[in-house]
């Protein structure tokens, strides 16, 4: 059926998700290459020592801005558009602007990971890009938003389904986030801790709310579909929506932090009522799943997606122990707060996007992937990788903060004892980088296809007699501008 | 929730909230951060740092740093000391009263009654606060890092991860400068199995002409470069260890008090 409605809005959206996912997937690939330069720095301090550009203060805010800027942002922002779009029963329109905005944000994060590489970073975790970089994306985000804003209000329905009052407030939480975290720090900075507090408020806001948004609404319109029973409940799944964004927004503030003692107070409040967010997720992921978890532990994308589900209600325990007082004596300043960061942008927000760019991106170009079944390799790479990465830096981190509470250890014998962990974990990341290589390899691939079959379908118009009006409208539609 | 407008506001009560509470409240209560009084005296804290320390703090950020090291002392409480001061006129009863004191390592309640006692025999007393915690243990710092610390600091470096010991009283701890500079430019000659990548490209090793330059690097025996070369450090490092030498939390506060261990009297 060439003109079924959801075929339409598919094609719609085809060139902006290429636009999207293409630099999504590069950007994705740089970051593993980089993560893994400085985790191997760990186990020989001496190696690309001599170049400023590669040290591993530098490679480290790099290779984690080019995960969260490079791929998570515009990864999520393609699937909501297409989320959007199917939902709301309403094609893209427009597509050009989407596809100019998807360059200018890849253009923002090239020149920001290149200001970080030669020391231009602002110095404020999650937000080391300096203007060059930072506008860009800003103004990227905006006109995508606004795309996606406008796919909203010509929606058919008015009822909403869940996944959309995510994947709304996720767009709106970007800009002010963002823009507030910018002007405060970066453009007029205020004075003192306030710097810290507001930077742990935006990245606590960007890698927890923001993630946290986008890859449950996603991950509530996919679960359904792959397991072909419907969301249970809609009320549960809007129970969590409202409990998450009122508690996990005020999350962040570390306990001990030399601040005035009711911020980190508020944090762990905060911080200790999101299992009931986290329940209610757990509830919803479960019910609807439940009773077909073995028939389709098969089928690639819903493996990433109920993968991704898992990691967030886990990564949601560990972010609620690191903000209790009393574990947090332990956790802080360890590795166990880089295994709950990179377990939530790995294991939940990547893998969830992969599971829903395997399914849509096909359906959205009208071609398949060059290599499907690499998508199951890439699962069990990912798996593996997430597992090595993970595990070992949380016991790590457990370690190296009783041995930090114990002044008897002299500290040159923690950081010994550590570098077996890190040896893991550098065999994790190299697991994590092959499989980002096999999802390289198709998305790429299936972009080539597409660029060969437009370049073809183009000389064939060219050639063929003047029946203008068929070929146009084929070639039109092909290019995802709405004739 | 049937209306878009419903999720819209929705998102604009728990985020503005959060940011009322984060953004506005911080910046009310501590934007305007003024400079406090240091403990038992009238000299204000913090002074700024020199502007070469302030140029190194931008190579700290530029080099990363703060991905390794905090700047944060924790500290699980104090304890406090009753040192006695004068016997007063009759000895004998002080020794009295104190033989029944515990003086050492007590809370400020026993604290001030062992003082109170001390007084009644005639004595005088007083009392140290010492701070302590894992991190103070270590010598990493005398009292916990707070608010004051980092006021004239732009960007303000906590640091979140310890794979390198805390920072913020490296300039009490580690006052040579050429020790700094050894240890960026060779971090395991003078500390053994430290995981510190070296910052080599922050020095110039050069042939020596004529008179070594004043700025070269004294290395540990077995180190450095070899004869007839020296290693200079560039602007950057000198401004990078000036900041260092600028961390000091070696200042008792109001709200963070600890006892200096003598008073050291300047000329």
């Amino acid at each position: 059926m060439p003109d079924s409605p959801d075929l339409k809005i598919d094609r719609s959206c085809c060139v902006p998700l290429l636009a999207l996912f293409g630099g999504a997937t590069l950007w994705l690939g740089v970051s593993s290459v980089l993560g893994l330069l400085a985790s191997i720095k760990f186990h020989a301090p001496d190696f690309l020592a001599n170049c400023a550009w590669l040290t591993y203060g530098r490679l480290q805010p790099a290779a984690d801005d080019a995960l969260l800027y490079g791929f998570c942002l515009p990864a999520g922002l393609g699937v909501a558009l297409w989320l959007l779009a199917r939902l709301s029963q309403t094609p893209l329109h427009g597509a050009v602007i989407p596809v100019f905005a998807a360059n200018l944000w890849h253009l923002g994060v090239l020149v920001g990971l290149v200001a970080i590489l030669i020391g231009d970073s602002t110095g404020f975790a999650w937000l080391e890009f300096p203007r060059g970089g930072s506008v860009p994306i800003f103004f990227a985000y905006l006109l995508l938003a606004l795309w996606a804003m406008m796919i909203f209000a010509g929606r058919r329905e008015r009822a909403l389904y869940p996944s959309q009052w995510f994947l709304v407030a996720a767009l709106f939480w970007f800009p002010w986030i963002y823009s507030t975290a910018n002007l405060f720090l970066v453009a007029w900075p205020v004075r003192g801790v306030v710097q810290a507090v507001i930077g742990w408020w935006f990245a606590n806001n960007l890698l927890v709310v923001w993630t946290g948004l986008v890859g449950l609404g996603v991950a509530f319109y996919f679960l359904p579909k792959f397991t072909g029973r419907p969301l249970q409940t809609h009320y549960l799944a809007l129970f969590a929506f409202w409990t998450f964004i009122l508690f996990a927004t005020w999350c962040g503030i570390p306990p001990g932090a030399p601040v005035p003692a009711w911020l980190p107070a508020l944090s762990a409040v905060a911080a200790a009522l999101l299992i009931v967010p986290l329940l209610a997720v757990g509830i919803v992921g479960w019910r609807t799943v439940w009773g077909s978890i073995k028939s389709k532990w098969d089928n690639g994308p819903f493996c990433f997606v109920g993968f991704g589900v898992d990691c967030f209600c886990l990564s949601g325990l560990m972010l609620m122990a690191m903000a209790c007082p009393k574990i947090s004596l332990v956790t802080q300043f360890t590795w166990f707060g880089s295994a709950e960061t990179q377990l939530r942008l790995y294991g939940f927000f990547a893998m969830t996007m992969f599971g829903a760019v395997y399914y849509l991106l096909p359906r959205a170009v009208g071609i398949e992937f060059p290599f499907p079944k690499l998508a199951r390799v890439h699962f069990w790479l990912s798996l593996a990788g997430i597992a090595l990465l993970i595990l070992p830096l949380a016991i790590g981190g457990v370690i190296q903060g009783l041995k930090l509470q114990n002044p008897d250890v002299a500290f040159a014998d923690i950081t010994k004892a550590m570098l077996p962990f890190l040896r893991i974990s550098t065999t994790g990341l190299l697991f994590l980088l092959l499989g980002n290589l096999l999802f390289f390899v198709n998305v790429m691939g299936l972009t080539l296809h597409w660029k060969v079959a437009l370049l073809k379908k183009f000389i064939a118009f060219v050639k063929s007699p003047m029946d203008e009006t068929s070929a146009c409208t084929s070639l039109r539609r092909d290019k995802g501008v709405q004739a | 929730m049937k209306n878009g407008f419903l999720v819209f506001l929705a998102s604009l009560i728990a985020l503005g909230g959060s940011w009322c509470g984060f953004v506005l409240a911080p910046v009310l209560q501590l934007g305007g951060g003024k400079q406090t009084t240091i403990l038992n005296s009238t000299d204000l804290y913090p002074v700024g740092r020199p502007g070469m320390a302030n140029q190194g703090l931008q190579v700290y950020r530029a080099n990363g740093c703060a991905a390794c090291h905090t700047e944060q002392i924790q500290q699980s409480g104090v304890t406090c000391d009753v040192v006695l001061t004068s016997a007063g006129k009759s000895p004998l009863a002080v020794t009295n009263a104190i033989s029944s004191l515990k003086l050492n390592n007590i809370d400020k309640v026993a604290a001030d009654a062992a003082v109170d006692a001390i007084t009644a025999a005639g004595g005088k007393a007083e009392i140290h606060i010492i701070a302590t915690g894992p991190d103070i243990t270590r010598g990493w710092g005398r009292r916990r890092s707070v608010v004051e610390d980092f006021l004239y600091d732009d960007p303000v470096q906590l640091g979140s991860l310890r794979i390198g010991p805390d920072l913020a009283d490296v300039g009490t701890s580690r006052p040579d400068a050429n020790w700094q500079l050894v240890h960026l430019f060779a971090p395991q000659s003078v500390v053994t199995d430290s995981a510190m990548p070296p910052f080599r490209y922050l020095f110039h090793v050069q042939r020596i002409n004529g008179e070594p330059s004043p700025d070269a690097l004294v290395f540990p025996k077995g180190f450095g470069p070899r004869a007839g070369y020296e290693v200079v450090p560039t602007p950057q490092a000198q401004e990078l260890v000036a900041y260092l030498l600028s961390l000091h939390t070696d200042v008792p506060l109001h709200d963070a008090p600890f006892t200096q261990p003598l008073v050291v009297s300047k000329p």
